[in-house]
This record gives structure tokens, C-alpha cells and sequence, in this order.
């Protein structure tokens, strides 16, 4: 039984650190390389790709002589409906939308498996905290975030300016707001695994919680993780077009992928690339950050490193 | 079981008090009116004079208590009137919707069909698709059938529902002509054609929410699986030559079930909560599209109304999900 | 206007064909979709002009208007004039007469009892009717006879055609009501939301915010009317999806309100099944400036008050020179197309109302360069954004969610930029930003920003109770709970000095004549307020549906009993 042995192996070797083998694990994964290559490839992208593609500095009226072009040399991606070009547009937003995507993730994931560790290990917090759980899921979203806005926004602008202080609050909004699935599934496995023989033996040879927690439940945990991150990231980017319906957002001439997909769907008959773009660019994302998560869990995973 | 059971009941009811205390708190805290979709024209005066018609100006745990009182006495009472031709609560307030004036309970009961049968039937075709998906992907890691279940589940979640509703829309009814795009909750069910009709305007509501349901529950399934398949005892069913599809069926899929039932338990409730986004796209009146006019139009008994019966389904079906947990894994205990 | 007067000589045409051979219900079923469903059939309890518009069909005025905004009798033998006696020669009281064997859809008789306990119904101070304004300067209203209806005024009322015109003011079945008098009134449902009319239709069936059943009134004055049996209304989805239901899978008739881009309105045409109409009324799209302050660093109860006038836009150059710096032809082509026009006025119609003042059309960027300059405005640190005494040139602009409008913001505020402006841009849940909350900052009564748009219209073609707005008591401020329809805080006494004679003027080129002026006072004489665009109603109907005259001034299905289908 090699998973039992796990606490009562000696300690591995300090020469070859279990961080050079989780990522040696991680590249012979090919999905996860190529998932982290196009999601670096993107963030590239969005990150110096403004000051790469400057676009024509046009005037109203010349712009909307060019409105609902196609893609052309002039405009790689077309241009909208007030002709501005949507490559240009659509690197900015990228910029804020995977950045919002990730950071919201995070946070999500982090607080989400806290708790529900926290509530499936110790019987005592499983109550409170699960209801705490069913609270947040009971309240009606829209509400919570208008009233957030209301409480918060001028505030959280006062004290770092009104653009970051809009991202903060997006993102907390979004990841105080997506935690309980990830709990709750997280707290499920966690009921289950701590009945497990080499967590009882463990506990039985007097290892503190801390440790049994981080060394044998965590690493079992990561793989339901993942798929809630990989969703994660997609409802982040989503609900961040949502949010700035309801004004919660970013100033309105801020671009987002799901704000251009939206308003993009408008002329999905006419001029479907408007959607196509920002579709494209939400499912790379999404789909990278799978394989990525699928590297990560392989390599994780004791049982698969150790062959 | 059963003594953890009937706690976790009991201890249910001061929970959801404090839930309704809260949602109500919260719904009247938001910024927004009941008189937000009046027109300009109508002068703040008269929009006075409606606001305390409503009751709308009353201080806000006045309101509260009467809620309760509306929600625990009077409409069980209604209903018991109603049953048996009695006339205790004759002639006292319902829960009235501030938006329609209606009952509320009218209303809910007006909707619940056409949520069950358009989201309900979404999410089982969802599941049925979701968890054959899943598995065939684990057991055949990183296969053709894999990367395409993959793809398929990808594609599902990173497109919101307001875009695949309207592609399919494009598709199937402005190109096609093969669908309508609109729900037509008058049309009964008598015949033959009739339900030929019921089941196409239901089929593209239930293709976009099914889709968007498929995809996230195949990739729990999968990733569940994909961590049993590793484990030991799979390894010795093997070797005590059991055939394969005994050790996949039997073994694997039960002790991969506890993240799906999670994740199926949790999108119960939701069911009843109807698909906000795709409701209205094509017009089913269900729960989903009242709870999100009550919310614009700041339909406070509205929202505070669905928004309970919604925590209460939350509370039950995380309590069922726990008691299964008990009869997958009878590891799990509770006491 | 083109479009319309092709569209009222096709109506014309089609007119004459049916009347020959026209039957009650021979045409079958009418079915119509509106972007927000029906909440409620009775317009007394609603604002909404979904459920004004289809309890219309059910529920009738004495008299409507035309779509050129001229009254037309309906339950009455004629318009009560001067001239015929109807109206008394000190414009105190107004009586109607009844139409004779008038029957409700019950079968029974229509008197003008039920009139009386109209007024009532809506007057009751427990019933929050949300018309009430229609019945303000109504002393009583008595019942002569069965037959004869008398409105009598608490002084001479220059307009006497508000009480029972138009589909805001109907009547409604005393018999039905009776007991839903006041505080009763929203408890009454099924009343509510299936009242009994004289209209071309009655209610056979209603789902709260969904579907509304029609069947056509056994007992309408017309025998041969209306031509369909049936009638739905379905609600829900938006304007592009109801749109498209008539345009493209012609699943049906008429959709109101079908607000899309020009872009998607061409293509929907040319899917051959159906044509969309437009109606002018007054409604116009605007910039609204902000006279007051509204600096955060001020005090709550001070900010946005008349205490602080504004910094920058107290400066009438200023704001004339952000007005010249919009093409508004160009907003026009980008958000309305067909539905819309550039306008210069706050009261861009009906003809004889509206001045005729379109200096703004016309975009004079230099023009408005120079403006700045004078004012004291020059980009003195060279980085692009003018400033004095070394403050910038900042400007917050908010309006609500909305695709136009942010399409709209995104060119304006290319244009301000082009002039050295700095701007901010804001957009707010429209339910947030009309609903008024006297807690949240972001209401557009509250103003906490330096320039907001949205668009505000006159319900009836006599403006007098829509620029009345702009009289000084009306400003929001924190004694009034930030309610108050003159949300610049627009203040001249000479402005509320010409508004007080047009309530006493009761010659019509008079009033005609106040208005223009009123309406220049707020526009090219200060520029408080900067209209951009006259926006129609845009609607779509089916090629196979006959009669529709689209109308702006009453419900759009106010000639319903004269649809019929096309073979």
C-alpha cells in the first residue's frame, strides 16, 4: 500500500527538491505545456501589444466612414460600429479581462478551499460554515452587488483611485460570490478522505492537523479544485460583463471581452466576426487554463510522479 | 443517520429565519424603487402617493413581521381555505406582488410548469449526457473521444448562454425555420401535434441550458473518476479478475459520485430558481424571468418571496447531499 | 416625416378594401409581442407603457387622438368645443356626450355613472393612482343624465382635454370596481387584470407578466369590428427578439418597441416579412447640465445643492461650446437611423409647438474652440487638456446602461476631447438611475455628476405640465428628499414668470407662442438643457397585418378595431 507510507517514509533526500519534480512531471504533460503557452502567449499579448498596435489616431467623422469593416490589412480584426479598430480594442480588454478572470479565480478557489477544509476536517466549523454557505448561495446576486456598489465604491475609489478601486471591487464582488461550490465539493471529498487508512494512521501516530491537512488531504483535493478553477476563470470573465450592466463595472469606454461580446451580439447576423473575436479569445483562455489544470493535478499526484 | 438527520432539520428552521431576515435586508437596502419603470412624466408627488399605497414607506421591520406573518400564516391558511371551503384568513392580505398586484403565490404557481418542465428537463438531459461523457473520457484518458468531450465541455462553459441561446435562434429558426423562437406557455398538450409542438418551442431553451449543464458536470465526473482509477483497489479487482466493466461500473463510478453529487445537489435549488438568462431569451415565463423583473422593478415581496423559497431548497438539498455522502462512502459519519 | 405620410396613404388605401366585406372575427387571431411583458390591465395602477398599451385594447377614453395629435371622440358623440357648447365660455367645465345604446363587453349599459366613479377611483388619496395628474384642477364630475357627462374645473382650465382623453385616462365599469375604492384598489386582482370595456377586445385570459388573452368584445359599437376573434400578447425576451419574431420568422404581427441598430434593421428588412414604423412625439434624448456642484469633497446635504453653483459649467460659454462640438447627425446614423432625427429643442413637435430654432445642428468645432478660449479655457501646460487657474477641464458624464447610449458617450466624449476637455464616463443600472432612492448617489434626480443623458418626452401634444419642470421650486435638493423633476436646478425668475401665464392663456397660437419660448429659454438661450436627438418610436409589423397607424400621442393600438388581415 504505497499511500500509506507516505507519513511513515523516511524524508525524502533534500537534493532532489519535490518542486524540480512536480514541474518535471508537469512538461511531459503536452496539453498542460501547450494550454501554458497559449495562455502566456496572451498575456503577452496583452500585456505590450497596446504599444505594439497603436491604431490611426482618427477623427469621428473619418471613423465612422470606416464603421463595420471586415478584417483587412489596415484593420487585422475589422472595426465596430463607430469604425474603431477592434484588434486594438480587443487587446485592451483583454488586459482587464484576464486579469479580472484570474485574480477572481484565485480568490475564489483559495477561499473556497480553505472553507471547506476547514469544514470537513474539523466537525465542530462544519455547521457554521456550511450554513455561512448556504447563506451566500440563497441571496440574490443582484441585490448583494448594487448594494456593494452603493457601500463601497466611492470609498474603495477615495483610497486608490477610481480605476484600480473598480477592480478591486469587481473582483472581490466576483470571488465573494463564487467560493460556495468550491467548498462545498471540497468539503464533500474532504469527509471522505479523512476516514481514509493512511490519514487515520497518520492521526493515530500523533501528526498535527496542519500537517496531515497539507501533506495527505490537500493533495488530494487538487483535482476538483481544478475543474472549479477552469470553470472559475470562464463565469469570472462572464460575470465581469455582467457587473458592468448593472453599472458595477468599469467606466463604460473600458473595453472587456465579455463586454464586447455582448455588444457584439447585436450584429451577430450582420457581422458575426464582432462576436467571434471575443468568443475565440474567452474559450482560449478557458481551455488553456484545463490543460493546465490537468498538468497540474498529474503532477501532483504522487501516485503518477513516483512511475 | 436519523438522529443527525432530524438535528440538522430542526436546527434548520432559526438558520432560514435568519436567511429571510437577511435576503429582506439586503432587497431593501438596494439602491432603486418600486417606481423606477414609471415614466418621467409622472410627477413625484403622485409617485409619492403610490409608493404608500404599496405600503412601500412603512419602516422596514414593520414590513418584515408582516412578511412572516403573510408567509407563515396567512397563505398556508389561504390554501387551507381553499381545500376545505373554510374562511379563516377571508378578506386578509396576501403576499401582493408590488409590480402586478397580483398574489404571489399565483404568480409562482402560474410558473413552476414551465420552469420544471423547460429547466427541469434541461438539466436531466444535461446530466445524461454529462455523466456517459465523463466517464468514457476517464476511462480512456487523453483518447480522440477524450479531447473531443473536452472541446465539447470547453466550448460549453466559456459561451454564456445569451450568446449559444441567440446563435441557435440564428440557426434553427431565422435560417432553418425549423423551430419558433418563442414559448408559447398558452399551448396545451391534447394530441399528438399539439405535443410535437410543446416539444419543439422546448427544444431550443432546453439545447442551450443542457449544453451549458453537460459541460461542467462531465468535467466533474471526469476528473472524479480519473482520481479513482489510480487508486489500489482498482488494482486488486483487476487482479482478482473482475471483468472491466464490473470494476468501472461498480467500483470506480460509486466512489467517484461524492464531488458529482455535490455538484448535481447544488443545481437542484437552481432548477426551481429557472435559467435567469435564457428564459427571457425566448420568452418561457418561468421563476427565473419573474425573480429577475421583480429585482428591476424592485418587486420587494416578489424577490423576497422566491428568494426564501429558494434558501429553503438550498438548506434541503445540501442535507440530502450530505445523507448521500453517508450511503456512497459509509466511511463518512456525522456523529 | 416621409416615412410616416407614405405610411398613413397605404393605411388609407387598405382602409377602403375590407370595409365592403368586413365581419366581426373573420380574421382569426392577431398575435403581438412586447419586449417587457403585461404586469397589470389596469392603467390606473401602472406607469408602464406596456400595460397602458395593452389594456388600451380592453379600456377606452370618451375620446383618443390621432397620430397627428388631433382629438378624435370615441365613446362620445363629438370633441366638446367652444363652439358647440361642450366647453363653457369661462373654460370652466367640459361635458361630454354619450354615445347612445353604448354597452360594456357584460352586456350592460355604459352611463355616466361609471365616469363619475372614475374620477373617484383615481382621486381616492389611499389609492396611489398613478394618473392622478390627469384629474388635477377637477372640482367634480357629475352625471346629468345617463348620458351626459359634466367636468366641472376649480378655475378657468386653458387645456380642458385631460380627464377621460387618451388611453393614461379610460373608464373604467362601475359595477366592477365598486368595491376596490382606495386602499382596496391593489388587493382587487381579478379587476385588475381583467377588467370589463367597451373597447374592441375583452380579456379572456391573463398570465402576470407573460401572455394576455383577447377575444374580440361581443358587444363592440361596431358590429362589423374588429375583424380578428382573438388577440394575444406576448411579453418578454428583448427588442431585437420581438423584432425578429415579426421580421424574420413571422411568428408575429406587430412588436412594439423594437429599439435595434440601423445596422440589424436593414438586415432584418430584407428578410421580406414585415416593415417597420416609426412615430414622432416629443420625446428627445439629451444632455442635461448640471448648474450646481458636484464636487465629492462637499458636504452631503451640500453637494449638488444650489449653494455651490458649478465651477465650470456656470459659464454659459462653456456649455454653449460643448454643444457645438456635437455632430448630431452623426449620433443619429449611429443609434437611431430611421427612428430618429437631430433636434434643437426640448418640445421638437407636434408642428405649431415646436420652435424653430437649429442653430445647434450644425457642428462648429473652431466655433466652439474660440468659445472656450474666451472663456478663459486654454491648455496652458500644453498636455492636451485645457485649464484655468489650474484647475482642468473635467467633466464627469453619466447616463444609464444601454447600448445606444454608450455608443453615444463614446462619441461625445471623442468630440470633448477634440475641444481640450477631460472626460469621465459613468454608465448606471437604469433601474438605479430613475428609480429615485433618495439613499443612493447615483439617482439622476441626485445629480452627483457635471453633464447626464436620457431621454424625457411630453405625454400629451400641450406641453404646459411638461415644461413645467423647469420652474424654480421644482429642483431636487436634500429638503425635498432629492425628488423633483427639474434636475439642473434651472432657475430664472423671468422663466417662472412666463410659465405662470401660460396656465391662464387659453387662446391656442398664445399658448403655441409660450411654449416656443419656454423652450428656448431652457435650450439656445442658456443651453441648460442640450437637446441631441428627436427619437421616435420604432415598431414592426407583419406584412399580412392591415389598419396599423402607428401613433405617438396615444396607445399604438389605438385603431386595433380597424386591423384586419391582409390576403
Amino acid at each position: 500500500m504505497t499511500d500509506t507510507s507516505a507519513a511513515a517514509r523516511p524524508k525524502r533526500p533534500k537534493s532532489s527538491s519535490p518542486l524540480l519534480a512536480i514541474w518535471a512531471q508537469f512538461r511531459s504533460h503536452k496539453g498542460a505545456v501547450f494550454g501554458l503557452c497559449v495562455l502566456g502567449f496572451m498575456l503577452v499579448a496583452v500585456v505590450i501589444g497596446p504599444w505594439l498596435w497603436v491604431p490611426e489616431k482618427l477623427s469621428v467623422a473619418q471613423a465612422i466612414k470606416l464603421k463595420n469593416q471586415g478584417p483587412s490589412l489596415r484593420f487585422p480584426l475589422g472595426t465596430d460600429q463607430l469604425g474603431r479598430d477592434m484588434l486594438a480594442r480587443m487587446l485592451l480588454a483583454g488586459r482587464i479581462s484576464l486579469a479580472v478572470g484570474m485574480v477572481a479565480m484565485t480568490i475564489a478557489i483559495v477561499f473556497g478551499t480553505l472553507i471547506g477544509v476547514l469544514a470537513g476536517y474539523f466537525r465542530r466549523l462544519d455547521g457554521p460554515l456550511m450554513r455561512l454557505a448556504d447563506m451566500f448561495l440563497a441571496l440574490p446576486l443582484i441585490p448583494l452587488l448594487l448594494v456593494m456598489v452603493m457601500l463601497f465604491r466611492d470609498k474603495i475609489a477615495g483610497l486608490i483611485g477610481p480605476e484600480l478601486g473598480a477592480f478591486a471591487l469587481i473582483v472581490f464582488a466576483i470571488g465573494v460570490t463564487s467560493w460556495m461550490a468550491t467548498a462545498r465539493i471540497v468539503r464533500g471529498e474532504v469527509l471522505t478522505l479523512k476516514e481514509r487508512e493512511y490519514v487515520l494512521a497518520a492521526r493515530s501516530i500523533g501528526v498535527r492537523p496542519n500537517r496531515i491537512i497539507l501533506r495527505h488531504i490537500l493533495p488530494n483535493v487538487v483535482s476538483p479544485v481544478m475543474v472549479a478553477a477552469t470553470l472559475g476563470v470562464a463565469e469570472a470573465i462572464i460575470t465581469e460583463s455582467v457587473l458592468s450592466f448593472l453599472g458595477l463595472g468599469f467606466p463604460p469606454d473600458f473595453p472587456t471581452w465579455g463586454r464586447l461580446l455582448y455588444d457584439g451580439l447585436q450584429y451577430m447576423q450582420v457581422y458575426p466576426e464582432r462576436v467571434i473575436w471575443p468568443g475565440l479569445a474567452i474559450s482560449l483562455t478557458v481551455l488553456s487554463v484545463n490543460y493546465i489544470g490537468d498538468g497540474l493535478r498529474d503532477a501532483l499526484d504522487p501516485r503518477i510522479r513516483g512511475r | 443517520m436519523f438522529t443527525y438527520t432530524l438535528r440538522r432539520l430542526l436546527l434548520a428552521v432559526p438558520i432560514l429565519l435568519v436567511i429571510s431576515l437577511v435576503i429582506f435586508l439586503l432587497v431593501d437596502l438596494a439602491p432603486g424603487s418600486p417606481m423606477s419603470e414609471i415614466p418621467l412624466t409622472v410627477p413625484p408627488d403622485v409617485r409619492q402617493k403610490m409608493i404608500e399605497a404599496l405600503g412601500a414607506d412603512q419602516p422596514v421591520f414593520v414590513r418584515y413581521l408582516l412578511w412572516l406573518k403573510q408567509f407563515f400564516w396567512i397563505e398556508p391558511m389561504t390554501l387551507f381555505d381553499h381545500w376545505f371551503g373554510t374562511s379563516i384568513v377571508e378578506g386578509q392580505q396576501r403576499i401582493l406582488s408590488w409590480q402586478s398586484r397580483s398574489p404571489v403565490f399565483t404568480i409562482i404557481g402560474q410558473r413552476i410548469p414551465q420552469t420544471l418542465t423547460v429547466v427541469g428537463t434541461a438539466y436531466l438531459v444535461g446530466i445524461l449526457i454529462a455523466l456517459p461523457i465523463g466517464i468514457y473520457s476517464a476511462y480512456r484518458q487523453y483518447s480522440f473521444f477524450d479531447q473531443l468531450g473536452t472541446l465539447f465541455a470547453m466550448i460549453g462553459f466559456s459561451v454564456p448562454t445569451f450568446f449559444s441561446g441567440t446563435l441557435f435562434i440564428i440557426i434553427f429558426a431565422v435560417w432553418l425555420g425549423w423551430l419558433p423562437t418563442k414559448y408559447d406557455t398558452m399551448l396545451e398538450v391534447t394530441d399528438w401535434s399539439s405535443f410535437m409542438q410543446q416539444v419543439k418551442q422546448m427544444a431550443l431553451p432546453v439545447m442551450t441550458l443542457g449544453l451549458a449543464n453537460a459541460a461542467t458536470i462531465s468535467r466533474y465526473m471526469r476528473s472524479s473518476m480519473l482520481d479513482n482509477m489510480q487508486m489500489d483497489y482498482v488494482r486488486t479487482a483487476r487482479a482478482k479478475g473482475m471483468r472491466e466493466k464490473t470494476v468501472v461500473l461498480r467500483h470506480v463510478l460509486r466512489n467517484s459520485l461524492i464531488p458529482v453529487v455535490t455538484v448535481i445537489a447544488l443545481g437542484i435549488p437552481s432548477i426551481f430558481g429557472g435559467a435567469i438568462i435564457t428564459e427571457n431569451l425566448f420568452g418561457v415565463n418561468g421563476i427565473g424571468a419573474a425573480l429577475i423583473g421583480a429585482i428591476h422593478a424592485n418587486d420587494l415581496p416578489m424577490v423576497q418571496t422566491l428568494a426564501f423559497i429558494f434558501a429553503v431548497l438550498i438548506v434541503l438539498f445540501n442535507l440530502i447531499a450530505d445523507i448521500l455522502y453517508g450511503l456512497l462512502d459509509p466511511r463518512i459519519r456525522y456523529d | 416625416m416621409k416615412l410616416k405620410t407614405l405610411l398613413l396613404g397605404a393605411a388609407a388605401a387598405f382602409a377602403l378594401a375590407p370595409a365592403a366585406h368586413a365581419e366581426r372575427g373573420a380574421d382569426g387571431e392577431v398575435k403581438l409581442t412586447f419586449p417587457q411583458a403585461v404586469s397589470i390591465m389596469n392603467p390606473y395602477l401602472t406607469g408602464g407603457t406596456k400595460d397602458i398599451y395593452a389594456s388600451s385594447l380592453v379600456l377606452e377614453p370618451l375620446a383618443g387622438l390621432t397620430p397627428e395629435g388631433v382629438l378624435v371622440p370615441k365613446l362620445v358623440t363629438e370633441i366638446p368645443t367652444k363652439e358647440n357648447g361642450g366647453v363653457s365660455e369661462d373654460m370652466t367645465s367640459i361635458t361630454w356626450k354619450l354615445l347612445p345604446d353604448l354597452k360594456w363587453s357584460d352586456g350592460t349599459p355604459v352611463t355616466a355613472d361609471d365616469a363619475v366613479f372614475t374620477w373617484k377611483y383615481c382621486t381616492d388619496p389611499a389609492g396611489g393612482c398613478s394618473q392622478a395628474t390627469k384629474y388635477e384642477g377637477v372640482a367634480s364630475v357629475e352625471a346629468v343624465d345617463p348620458s351626459t357627462i359634466k367636468v366641472t374645473f376649480s378655475g378657468p382650465k386653458a387645456n380642458p382635454y385631460t380627464a377621460f382623453v387618451s388611453a393614461l385616462s379610460p373608464v373604467l365599469q362601475k359595477k366592477q370596481f365598486e368595491a376596490c375604492l382606495g386602499a382596496a384598489a391593489p388587493t382587487c386582482t381579478d379587476p385588475n387584470n381583467m377588467p370589463v370595456g367597451t373597447g374592441p377586445f375583452m380579456v379572456t385570459g391573463f398570465t402576470v407578466n407573460d401572455t394576455v388573452s383577447l377575444a374580440a368584445n361581443p358587444n363592440y359599437r361596431d358590429p362589423a369590428k374588429p375583424a380578428f376573434a382573438t388577440a394575444v400578447i406576448k411579453g418578454g425576451g428583448d427588442a431585437e427578439g420581438s423584432a425578429r419574431a415579426v421580421m424574420e420568422t413571422g411568428e408575429f404581427d406587430y412588436a412594439w418597441n423594437t429599439q435595434i441598430p440601423p445596422e440589424t434593421q436593414e438586415s432584418m428588412k430584407a428578410a421580406g416579412k414585415g416593415q417597420f414604423v416609426v412615430a414622432f412625439g416629443t420625446l428627445v434624448e439629451r444632455i442635461e447640465m448640471n448648474t450646481t456642484d458636484p464636487d465629492p469633497a462637499l458636504p452631503e446635504g451640500e453637494r449638488a445643492t444650489a449653494k455651490h453653483p458649478h465651477p465650470i459649467l456656470s459659464d454659459i460659454k462653456v456649455r454653449t461650446a460643448l454643444s457645438k462640438a456635437i455632430d448630431r447627425s452623426i449620433l443619429v446614423e449611429v443609434g437611431y437611423g430611421a427612428g430618429g432625427k437631430p433636434t434643437c429643442n426640448v418640445i421638437p413637435g407636434p408642428e405649431g409647438w415646436a420652435s424653430d430654432n437649429e442653430g445647434c445642428i450644425a457642428q462648429d468645432m473652431e466655433g466652439a474652440k474660440a468659445l472656450l478660449d474666451e472663456a478663459g479655457w486654454t491648455d496652458s501646460d500644453s498636455d492636451g487638456i485645457r485649464d484655468k487657474d489650474g484647475k482642468k477641464l473635467h467633466i464627469l458624464y453619466q447616463t444609464t446602461v444601454n447600448p445606444i447610449r454608450q455608443d453615444f458617450q463614446a462619441l461625445i466624449k471623442d468630440w470633448w476631447t477634440e475641444l481640450g476637455v477631460e472626460v469621465e464616463l459613468k454608465a448606471i443600472d437604469p433601474g438605479v438611475f430613475f428609480g429615485g432612492d433618495p439613499g443612493s448617489p447615483d439617482t439622476f434626480q441626485k445629480f452627483y455628476a457635471d453633464v447626464e443623458m436620457y431621454a424625457n418626452n411630453s405625454e400629451s401634444p400641450d406641453p404646459e405640465s411638461y415644461l413645467g419642470q423647469y420652474q424654480c421650486k421644482n429642483a431636487p435638493s436634500p429638503e425635498t428628499q432629492w425628488q423633483g423633476e427639474n434636475i439642473n436646478r434651472f432657475c430664472t425668475p423671468e422663466y417662472d414668470a412666463l410659465y405662470a401665464t401660460l396656465a391662464t392663456t387659453t387662446d391656442i397660437a398664445a399658448r403655441q407662442d409660450i411654449a416656443k419660448k419656454l423652450n428656448d429659454m431652457v435650450t439656445k438661450d442658456s443651453m441648460i438643457v442640450v437637446p441631441l436627438v428627436h427619437r421616435g418610436t420604432l415598431s414592426a409589423h407583419s406584412n399580412t397585418l392591415g389598419g396599423v397607424q402607428i401613433n405617438a400621442w396615444d396607445s399604438e393600438m389605438w385603431n386595433a378595431a380597424d386591423w384586419f388581415r391582409v390576403k
